[in-house]
């Protein structure tokens, strides 16, 4: 560990880099917390609050590093539900509660929470808050103001208002309508501009400084009010000192009601997992390397937002988009969070009359471009790559959440993904039998690399995620790990996603993370992530490469060398080794071939044993053909003396000059006289100063393995290293 | 240590279609071990069953193996346990049930009962046949436990007398031993050294037991030791299925409560989900 002194230099040392990203981000916060709270249907300094007191509660109690916390997207529905059904004043106790199940949730170690979710049902339920938000802005945006019952209605109403925009006449409203349209515009163009000097500010930045611009060029210019319609202007931004007094006094009344608890469960249930994923995306950007404590963080976000409802702010929650902008301007710790806090309120002391010159069509463009950011066309697009069933079950989410609400939505999601997984593997027993026994097993090779081998049984979905999570969880990013699933029948589009992350996240942090065993397993589309689940009669899917078989074509192709991924049964060249003497070999696959037929490196499956007794083992090899003929002889690890058994009769050779050696390899043969001999000093010292391998050879050519298992692309290209060292020593002699 | 652990061998016996690799596996282990085989027949007697036995015995590979059948009526697991103890069985061999159309086995209730209740070693085949298959690889548990020793011991002897020249031995560590959750990039490093230490402690453990013990048992067995943190009694089973080992021997559980049935403690993950051959030590 480091020192602290160490670490306080380097807090001082980083200062002003957090300092001003937390500038930049509070460039960002101040329009969307206006806007969000606005939405949300509260009080538009309700979303100020939440974010000064989430960036500096969080940045001083919580565990993560370069978050920032504040008011988020995604609540905005479950708040407008609240706070339309319970009252302002009674959804801000609603907001207090959900902070202190938040608290507790913390203390509970439940940080793992959102890993219960099937991912599909979690994007379908984002692309309903998505369509919630949209839906209700759009119109505010076009100058429509509209009240209609349900969420789903103002999606319908789009048309009717799109179309009412050609018969405005009233000029306020054509010019809050052109205020809307044109803020649209610079949040849809804004990524493409890369100027340096637009993309110092923030989009919505650029936005409200247009508008306050405008505002000020009719006033002190033309000299006219400004032409934008007063109601559809931003009001109530109270000064400073009139906030304090506009606190609002909780009244703990109608606690009982079954509508207060249902709310107070969604916003908890959001909160949390619009955090939680939040937090686990920010960890990937961590240019520190640095591991979020979960749970430390969900308790920090439950004070603030206990905080934030008692002086009358919106929930707190971790927020991805305010956070990578966050990392992108050089926030590097916690102190970004708070300064972007105090940035906020200095602008409210400051400014808080300039504020209400924005029009609040351009603050309602920035909520509608989130919105269809939420629910874009491109993650259905995305979903529907993955496979059909996991479309069905984003829209069954994505519609009740819409038409009911969204603790139902989320839970339908969850219950259509449970009866899409007994569908697709018509053996309901495997998921209740199996589900609350241990089915992962984690330990560390004992060899001198120290890989992590993680093996899983039965089935991996995301109803038991959380067993294989903890056991990935306790790795160190910059170790090497190896996850099979040969032993597991069924493994989930959510499990296969968030493996993915893992291997990103590996691969970011020097560690390597590779996913063996899947190759037996069917998959309906080509997506990486596409649910899989283990053939009764083993073949090889064509249609669908794992990513261990893509990586494998890359590497064909980096070195040169063709890669067929499919079985061959064609393994005669394999029978007359001794290894291969007592077990049946049934095909190769994924082999990779020299240009000259020099080398093959394959999957071998094979079987020991017959009928019941019967073992199936998958092993990577390489075969080496030589230029000339060598003694037969097998090599191996002196206590590894057993991995090739039934060789009786051959006893170990010794090497009188290399006493080394022969303690710490194994050399078999018949041939005596001519293994000696072939035994030069330049081969026994190859060996000596290589790793341990099994080498066999029978007259011709040479099989070199090291385990009998599939190996790790890390292991196949130290292996064809080594095969092509050795058969350049081997052939020299 | 005892020199012969093994000297009375009792098995069941059903007219079942399993009946003759049964009683073939067992002679055959009786003959192994120099143990007489006591054959217990939950049922009349009759002079056909009788004379079925008598072929079966003759005819397999151990027929000088010294054996004796009992004949008794009433409720399979009492008359089993009782027949082992007045008998003075040391070993009593169970077979497994094979889930329908799936390599995977797990212990009938009957079995199970007598697993639980039996006060002498416990053998449970999943696959006992007619013709041997070798046993190659056996894991053992190291779980620190007065019992160990004992169960270590056991299985080098069993390891000698089957020609095993493998053995792994699995310590199970609990997690909770690590007393340090983790959290995040700070407390995952210093987990990581308490398991670094809790590895070389619990593998220097090991190797004083090994090392303890006669050479005449641990002559030509490759010992190979693996610490696993997991839960205790699941992480061996799934271990012994991974490194494919031939059979798996456990110290017997220590004491079953009720609230084992409903909390599965150690064996009992063994028991409903047989790994491979299972040998519990008492």
């Amino acid at each position: 560990m480091k020192p602290k002194k160490n670490s306080i230099a380097s807090i001082l040392r980083t200062l002003p880099e957090n300092i001003f990203s937390g500038f930049v981000v509070s460039l960002i916060a101040l329009p969307l917390g206006l806007g969000l709270a606005m939405a949300s249907d509260a009080p538009p300094i309700a979303g100020i609050i939440a974010a000064v007191v989430g960036g500096i509660m969080v940045s001083i109690l919580g565990g993560s590093h370069v978050t920032i916390a504040g008011p988020g997207n995604g609540l905005v529905g479950v708040l407008l539900v609240a706070i339309s059904t319970l009252g302002l004043e009674t959804a801000y106790v609603a907001i207090v509660v959900s902070g202190g199940l938040l608290l507790v949730l913390g203390f509970l170690r439940m940080g793992k929470i959102a890993n219960f979710f099937p991912s599909s049902a979690i994007a379908g339920m984002l692309a309903a808050i998505g369509l919630i938000i949209l839906g209700k802005q759009f119109h505010i945006m076009l100058g429509n103001r509209l009240s209609l019952p349900g969420s789903i209605d103002y999606l319908l109403a789009i048309p009717k208002t799109l179309i009412g925009l050609f018969s405005y006449v009233d000029r306020g409203i054509i010019f809050a309508a052109i205020a809307g349209i044109s803020s649209l515009l610079i949040m849809v163009f804004y990524a493409r501009l890369r100027s340096k000097i637009v993309q110092l500010i923030p989009a919505p930045m650029w936005i409200v400084l247009l508008w306050v611009g405008v505002s000020y060029f009719f006033e002190l210019v033309m000299k006219q009010p400004s032409p934008i319609a007063a109601d559809y202007m931003l009001s109530g931004i109270p000064e400073p000192a009139k906030i304090i007094e506009d606190i609002p006094t909780l009244q703990f009344t109608g606690l009982s009601s079954t509508a207060f608890w249902m709310n107070v469960i969604a916003l908890t249930l959001v909160a949390s997992i619009e955090s939680l994923l939040s937090i686990k995306a920010v960890d990937k950007l961590d240019p520190q390397k640095r591991r979020a404590n979960v749970n430390r963080d969900l308790k920090a976000l439950g004070v603030a937002t206990v905080a934030s409802g008692f002086l009358g702010g919106l929930n707190v929650v971790t927020v991805i988009a305010r956070s990578s902008v966050n990392v992108n301007n050089g926030g590097s710790n916690r102190l970004s969070n708070f300064f972007h806090a105090l940035f906020l309120v200095i602008f409210i002391a400051l400014f808080s009359t300039q504020l209400e010159r924005i029009p609040l069509p351009a603050l309602m463009a920035i909520l509608v471009y989130t919105g269809y950011k939420l629910a874009s066309p491109e993650s259905v697009k995305r979903i529907f790559n993955v496979g059909r069933e996991q479309l069905v079950i984003f829209f069954v989410t994505l519609i009740v959440t819409l038409i009911v609400d969204l603790i139902t939505g989320i839970l339908a999601g969850v219950f259509i993904t449970f009866v899409i997984h007994l569908f697709v593997t018509k053996n309901p027993g495997l998921f209740f039998r199996n589900l609350l026994k241990p089915n992962v097993l984690m330990f560390k090779e004992e060899a001198e690399e120290g890989n992590f081998f993680i093996s899983v049984k039965h089935f991996c979905t995301f109803l038991n995620f959380y067993k294989l999570k903890q056991k990935l969880d306790a790795i160190p990013e910059d170790q090497d790990v190896i996850l099979d699933f040969s032993m597991c029948e069924f493994v989930d589009h959510t499990v296969m996603e968030s493996i993915n992350d893992y291997q990103d996240l590996f691969d970011k942090r020097g560690g390597h993370f590779e996913v063996i065993g899947l190759e037996l397993h069917d998959t309906d589309s080509k997506h990486p992530f596409a649910l899989r689940k283990l053939l009764p009669i083993p073949q090889i899917m064509q249609q669908n490469f794992t990513r261990r078989q893509r990586t494998l074509e890359e590497l064909a192709k980096d070195y040169h060398i063709s890669y067929t991924p499919g079985e061959n049964h064609d393994c005669a060249f394999l029978r007359d080794f001794l290894f291969f003497k007592t077990k049946s070999i049934d095909y190769i696959y994924n082999s990779l071939t020299g240009e000259d037929a020099s080398f093959k490196m394959f999957d071998v499956h094979y079987s020991e044993g017959e009928f019941i007794a019967k073992e199936v083992i998958r092993a990577s090899m390489l075969h080496l053909r030589l230029s000339r003929e060598i003694p037969i002889f097998s090599l191996d690890r002196e206590t590894l003396l057993q991995r090739v058994y039934s060789l009786a009769g051959f006893t170990d050779i010794n090497l009188d000059n290399h006493p080394d050696f022969s303690k710490r390899f194994y050399l078999r043969g018949e041939d005596h006289e001519a293994i000696r001999a072939f035994f030069t000093d330049e081969l026994v010292h190859f060996f000596e100063s290589n790793p341990y391998y099994h080498i066999e050879s029978n007259g011709t050519s040479l099989l070199v393995f090291s385990k009998t298992r599939l190996a790790s692309i890390k292991e196949l290209k130290a292996l064809l290293d080594f095969g092509k060292r050795l058969s350049q020593v081997a052939v020299s002699q | 240590m005892n020199v012969q652990p093994f000297k009375t061998i009792g098995i069941g016996v059903a007219f079942s279609p399993n009946l003759k690799a049964n009683i073939y596996e067992a002679s055959r282990l009786a003959g192994y071990f120099d143990a007489t085989l006591v054959l217990i027949h939950v049922g009349q007697e009759t002079p056909e069953k009788r004379e079925e036995i008598d072929r079966l015995m003759q005819g397999c590979q151990g027929s000088s193996t010294p054996y004796y059948l009992e004949f008794r009526s009433g409720d399979p697991v009492a008359v089993i346990l009782e027949v082992a103890a007045k008998q003075k069985v040391d070993l009593l061999i169970l077979g497994a049930i094979q889930r329908e159309g799936l390599l995977r086995y797990y212990v009938g209730s009957i079995a199970r009962k007598i697993t639980r209740k039996a006060t002498c070693s416990v053998l449970l085949l999943i696959n006992p046949s007619v013709e041997r298959i070798a046993c190659r690889h056996i894991v053992v548990n190291g779980l620190e436990d007065p019992k160990t020793q004992q169960t270590i011991s056991t299985s080098f002897y069993v390891a000698q007398k089957l020609g095993v020249t493998k053995i792994s031995i699995a310590e199970e560590i609990r997690q909770q031993e690590i007393a340090v959750q983790v959290n995040d990039h700070v407390s995952l490093r210093k987990a990581n050294i308490i398991k670094d230490r809790l590895r070389l402690r619990e593998g220097s453990r090991i190797k004083k037991i090994v090392e303890d013990l006669p050479t005449s048992l641990t002559a030509d067995i490759e010992v190979h030791s693996q610490p696993i943190f997991g839960t205790r009694g699941y992480s061996i089973g799934h271990y012994a299925q991974v490194v494919r080992a031939d059979l798996l021997v456990m110290n017997a559980p220590s004491e079953l409560s009720f609230w084992d049935r409903f909390f599965p403690h150690d064996i009992e993950h063994i028991l409903s989900e047989l790994p491979t051959d299972v040998l519990i030590i008492q």
